[in-house]
């Protein structure tokens, strides 16, 4: 197992470089003046675009200018991004936190939900609660996030002026930035918790609600699918008849036997589901006005301020590849089969 | 013939399939019809750009001279509607055919020929796949520019790889089989072996993954338009009536929904239309997968 890891490990790398260099060769569009934005950590330097351009071979073959600014990464500089005024370093600390915290958040509640409204449809197979229950989830599944936030946005912000848009109100921002204030987990809702502050706790809830429903939503139907499809199967094995003959009551058959084996590909793919909310973010961010990495993204993608679309989609590449090598080896913790055939 | 029928066989039993068919059929007729539904102005260069009425910027209710009544700037919101759907077409039939192409050549060539082929590929597959989706597509829209054929491409360029990689594995089970021996005995070059008997025989598994990706891909294409990288404003494309739209989510003092059309009319169309491609995936899979039967 150790093993397995550690290779899976190894090849980490080489996705990244592969990574940072197709984003690179995508940069290739641009003029060497854009480009040269990635190597200013201060806007006084605009100014020096020329002397910019000369340093860093920007008109020189692709190759060399990678090599060059691989170089520059691998010293941490990643250049001043435009959109967030802030060089893009600290801008991944500001703004990655406010997304992890908004995934956490709603990736809960779909497993929650999914896995249990999956458990029921496969139990009442082809009755009036699976049909419904799978309807409402392809409706979920069909409805783009922006048209859902939107509407949201118009019922609980602009009739009822319940949950605003944004991260949180003045008074938490001035309360957040204050020096009283400790940041010891870089997540807002702990933070205010351990501050013992529930009043700025409260509102920023309230601002990740709406996000938060909308991604559980739009991404609660391919969990539920799953788990349905796999506990079916499950139900249809000789082990499940034998518990039935034996005469023990249907809700323990289902609830010890059944779902203990069904839940073992919801599990291993439940960090496919990370990743689909990471994609989700971006959206979902930019219509709540929250900002977090997917927003900071779009808008630096508006405004084509290079060094902050490249930060963060790095950054998005990086967790993405992430998830993927955590789903490969539960996948490989949980199934021996995957191990010897590697 | 026969399979028509088995095909129908399993479409009737299914009210929900019969839904998606109905869906898209008739997405498919407003899309045919659209110079009778919605004429164009005489003398229009391209239909595809809305009409205007005057320059107001507060969009208006549906009345019965704007049926479904207008967006800010004045563009009529039912023609838009209307010739949207052409392009939602358009972008969704062509993105994902292209795709399918691109991922069965590449894939398939992997497959067949393996070797350094394969591994440069697959490796440039794995990079592909190392993003969300939206992310990439985001990139490559925001380098080249604004504009609908750009979402279009950036939507194929990050959609194919899925399909190469899973055409590469059914290949590669495929080659091995002894219908393939007995065509290279017969002295049939490595074109012909590919095309006439690994493709068709590798092919229905892409297939059935592209029927159910359709929907996805008509989300992350509006997506893009959402986010003003698509169509320029006033071009008939639903995504861009919506992003049209976010300014008005808030009413007016007292009438708190005053705006909701230029939301909910659009993105009910897209929904619809999405859902029916999801409903006609699953009936596909229904139909092309053996296993189901």
């Amino acid at each position: 197992m150790l093993k397995y890891c550690l290779k899976r490990l190894a090849f980490l790398p080489f996705v990244m470089f592969g990574v940072t260099a197709l984003l690179f060769l995508c940069l290739q569009f641009l003029s060497p003046e854009m480009r040269a934005s990635l190597y200013i950590k201060d806007p006084r330097q605009l100014s020096q675009l020329d002397a910019v351009i000369e340093k860093y071979g920007l008109r020189k073959p692709m190759p060399i200018q990678y090599a060059l600014w691989l170089k520059e990464v691998a010293h941490g500089d990643l250049g001043y991004s435009e959109t967030a005024k802030m060089p893009v370093s600290e801008a991944i600390r500001a703004f990655f936190p406010a997304t992890f915290e908004l995934t956490l958040l709603s990736f809960f509640p779909i497993m929650i939900v999914g896995v249990y409204f999956g458990v029921l449809s496969a139990v009442h197979r082809d009755k009036f609660i699976d049909h419904f229950t799978r309807f409402v989830a392809i409706t979920g599944y069909s409805l783009p996030s922006f048209v859902l936030g939107l509407l949201l946005l118009m019922v609980f912000y602009g009739k009822l002026h319940w949950l605003p848009p944004g991260r949180y109100t003045l008074e938490t921002d001035m309360l957040v930035h204050s020096g009283v204030f400790r940041h010891w987990t870089g997540l807002l809702t702990f933070d205010c918790l351990l501050n013992a502050e529930w009043e700025a706790y409260v509102d920023v809830t309230k601002h990740m609600l709406l996000p938060a429903a909308t991604l559980l939503y739009v991404s609660v139907a391919l969990l539920l699918r799953i788990t349905r499809s796999s506990m079916l199967e499950e139900l249809s094995k000789d082990y499940v008849r034998t518990a039935r003959a034996k005469g023990l009551p249907e809700s323990v058959i289902i609830r010890k036997h059944a779902l203990a084996n069904a839940l073992i590909p919801v599990v291993t793919l439940s960090s496919l589901l990370f990743i689909g909310l990471l994609g989700g973010v971006v959206i979902t961010e930019t219509v709540f006005d929250f900002p977090g990495i997917g927003r900071w993204g779009v808008q630096a993608a508006q405004q084509l301020d290079v060094p902050g679309v490249l930060g963060s989609t790095m950054l998005a590449a990086f967790l993405f590849v992430m998830a993927n090598l955590v789903s490969d080896i539960l996948y490989a913790a949980v199934d021996p089969r995957i191990r010897v055939g590697n | 013939m026969e399979r028509l029928k088995n095909a129908w066989k399993i479409l009737r039993r299914r009210p929900m399939s019969l839904l998606g068919c109905a869906l898209i059929g008739s997405f498919l007729a407003v899309a045919a019809l659209a110079p009778v539904i919605a004429r164009p102005e005489a003398g229009s260069r391209d239909p595809y750009i809305i009409p205007q009425t005057g320059y107001s910027p507060d969009p208006v209710r549906p009345s019965r001279e704007h049926l479904f009544g207008t967006t800010e700037q004045q563009y009529d919101l039912f023609y838009g509607m209307v010739w949207g759907t052409r392009t939602a077409f358009k972008v969704a039939l062509e993105v994902v055919g292209l795709s399918v192409f691109i991922g069965i050549l590449l894939g398939g060539a992997a497959g067949f020929y393996g070797g350094w082929i394969d591994d440069i590929l697959m490796r440039f597959t794995d990079v592909m796949l190392a993003f969300p989706d939206l992310v990439l597509a985001v990139v490559i829209v925001a380098v080249t520019g604004p504009s609908l054929e750009h979402v279009m491409y950036s939507v194929m360029a990050v959609s194919w790889p899925s399909y190469a990689r899973l055409m590469r594995g059914d290949v590669l089970s495929v080659k091995e089989r002894d219908f393939v021996a007995a065509a290279r005995a017969l002295g049939a070059c490595d074109a012909r072996i590919l095309l006439r008997h690994i493709v068709p025989n590798a092919i229905y598994p892409v297939l059935v993954v592209a029927s159910l990706s359709m929907g996805r891909i008509v989300i992350t294409a509006a997506s893009l338009s959402f986010l003003g990288l698509g169509s320029p404003v006033g071009y008939a494309d639903w995504g861009q009536l919506i992003s049209l739209s976010r300014n008005w989510i808030l009413g007016s003092s007292g009438n708190p929904f005053e705006y909701w059309h230029t939301v909910a009319i659009p993105g009910l169309a897209i929904f619809l239309f999405v859902l029916g491609w999801n409903l006609l995936g699953d009936a596909a899979r229904d139909i092309l997968d053996p296993r189901q039967k």
